[in-house]
């Protein structure tokens, strides 16, 4: 099978899964920025995405493309590694036109999959998941103050009031913001959409995009710690 | 102005591809500015040999940038810190008076150290070897206007053909990748009408070859195209990919 067995397909499939991861991200961003607007708008998607099957199955799908992204990335680098061979470069200087980001996908994604885990602990837990063990039986105890895994608004008001973990998603976005820059407009030349002058437009783009997109979860994340303090 | 300058090199020695090796400090005295990077190693092995010592090895052959044989790691940048020339187009005005220079062979799994600075680049010719020419027919010489081919095209192709498989690309990634080498020797054929006949297997045995011999997964990082002393750009190594999975999914 090429997408295991060369380098290329293996790359395709970083590219791929990493599309796919974006759209959510896109998805996402669209969704919080609605909380801003109206309580009862978010509150009705968090409905949609709760324990409905059709919820429950998108989520393995996403989750399907996490766990491939970052099971190819460990694989990719330690192959990368290996070919670098055992003696290292006593000197080392980072040309101006590579990105730091290029060079430090893997660290970052580390960083990102880190603050993942407790997002992860502070809602998908008490929201999804608590609907969930709900069914079978088990009762997940929700923080202070919030009666529904449906009311995603309460959660927002309850974890963005908080300076510590408002300051832990800010540090969470600028690392997925420096992912995006490099990880779009790879993808599109890991793929073969690109040439000399579409090189420019595609990092443009992904400069951008990565941009708007985690402008957009700061300014839910920053909007809700101001309205907590107001 | 040029001027004589004193220099310290702190080049690594090693004696065979299983021998560890080690950094050694020499210093330089006198070299002329207006010297190459390879006169001024002629000159520091001169000074090896006359004081009873084994001289460094490194790959030299041309010394006017197009045999692609001269390498050398040079203060962290393949062919030294100037930009778009082989090391043996490197001069000693790139480098002020007290310098310490360091001088390390291209580092990757793919490319062993025979010895010093010399490194075997063998791998390179096993994936040209794998498909990178144009089966012919030596029938009667084809008229020359017989075969149109766009200008753009042309000119990408030839682009893409002043790659000199020197390594410098596999030196600079961080991965060990060939692509930048492996997609410009697909592309100066893929892009001519001659080369289209072969391109499906010819992509895929050559990327398959380059694969099996050890090097790296490219990540789009760029390093290779910053540091080709020939300027060969990244846009080859997306038609590479996208001759690649076209090929492949057609299969």
């Amino acid at each position: 099978m090429w997408l295991i067995k060369s380098s290329i397909g293996r790359k395709l499939v970083m590219s791929i899964t990493g599309l796919f991861l974006i759209m959510f991200l896109l998805f996402h961003a669209s969704m919080n920025v609605a909380a801003v607007f109206s309580e009862e708008a978010y509150n009705m998607i968090c409905e949609f995405l709760g324990a409905n099957w059709y919820a429950v199955a998108a989520t393995g799908v996403l989750a399907a493309g996490f766990i491939i992204h970052i099971i190819y990335a460990c694989w990719l680098t330690l192959q990368n590694r290996k070919a670098r061979g055992g003696d290292r470069y006593a000197v080392n200087v980072r040309p101006k036109s590579v990105e730091w980001a290029s060079q430090n996908m893997f660290v970052i994604g580390l960083v990102v999959i880190g603050f993942l885990a407790l997002h992860f602990l502070q809602f998908w837990y008490h929201m999804m998941f608590a609907e969930l063990a709900e069914k079978v039986g088990i009762n997940v105890s929700l923080p202070d103050g919030i009666a529904s895994t449906h009311d995603g608004y309460a959660f927002i008001e309850y974890y963005f009031a908080q300076p510590l973990v408002v300051a832990l998603y800010l540090i969470w976005y600028a690392a997925i913001w420096f992912h995006l820059t490099h990880g779009f407009w790879s993808a599109m030349q890991t793929i073969g959409i690109n040439s000399g002058l579409w090189m420019k437009r595609w990092i443009t783009a992904s400069n951008i995009f990565a941009t708007l997109i985690m402008l957009c979860f700061a300014f839910v994340t920053i909007f809700f710690y101001l309205k907590s303090i107001m | 102005m040029d001027k004589n300058i004193n220099i310290t090199l702190k080049v690594w020695r090693q004696k065979g591809p299983k021998a560890k090796g080690a950094f050694e400090t020499y210093k330089l005295k006198n070299v002329s500015q207006s010297s190459s990077f390879l006169e001024m190693l002629d000159v520091l092995n001169e000074q090896l040999v006359s004081e009873g010592k084994e001289p460094v090895a490194f790959d030299h052959d041309c010394r006017e940038g197009i045999c692609g044989m001269c390498s050398l790691y040079i203060n962290g940048h393949p062919h030294g810190p100037d930009t778009s020339v082989t090391t043996c187009q490197l001069h000693m005005r790139k480098f002020d008076d007290g310098a310490v220079i360091t001088v390390e062979p291209w580092r990757s799994a793919g490319f062993p150290v025979i010895r010093d600075l010399m490194v075997d680049r063998y791998a390179f010719d096993k994936i040209i070897q794998a498909g990178g020419f144009v089966s012919v027919n030596t029938g009667g010489v084809p008229d020359a206007n017989a075969i149109p081919i766009p200008k753009k095209n042309a000119d990408l192709a030839m682009d893409a053909a002043a790659c000199i498989g020197c390594g410098a690309c596999v030196a600079a990634c961080k991965n060990g990748s060939a692509m930048l080498f492996v997609s410009a020797k697909v592309s100066q054929l893929a892009l001519l009408p001659q080369g289209q006949v072969e391109a499906a297997r010819r992509a895929k045995a050559m990327v398959a070859k380059m694969d099996e011999l050890g090097f790296g997964n490219c990540t789009n990082t760029r390093a290779c195209e910053a540091q080709c002393p020939k300027e060969v750009s990244i846009s080859n190594i997306a038609r590479l990919n996208r001759e690649y999975i076209v090929a492949k999914l057609k299969d």
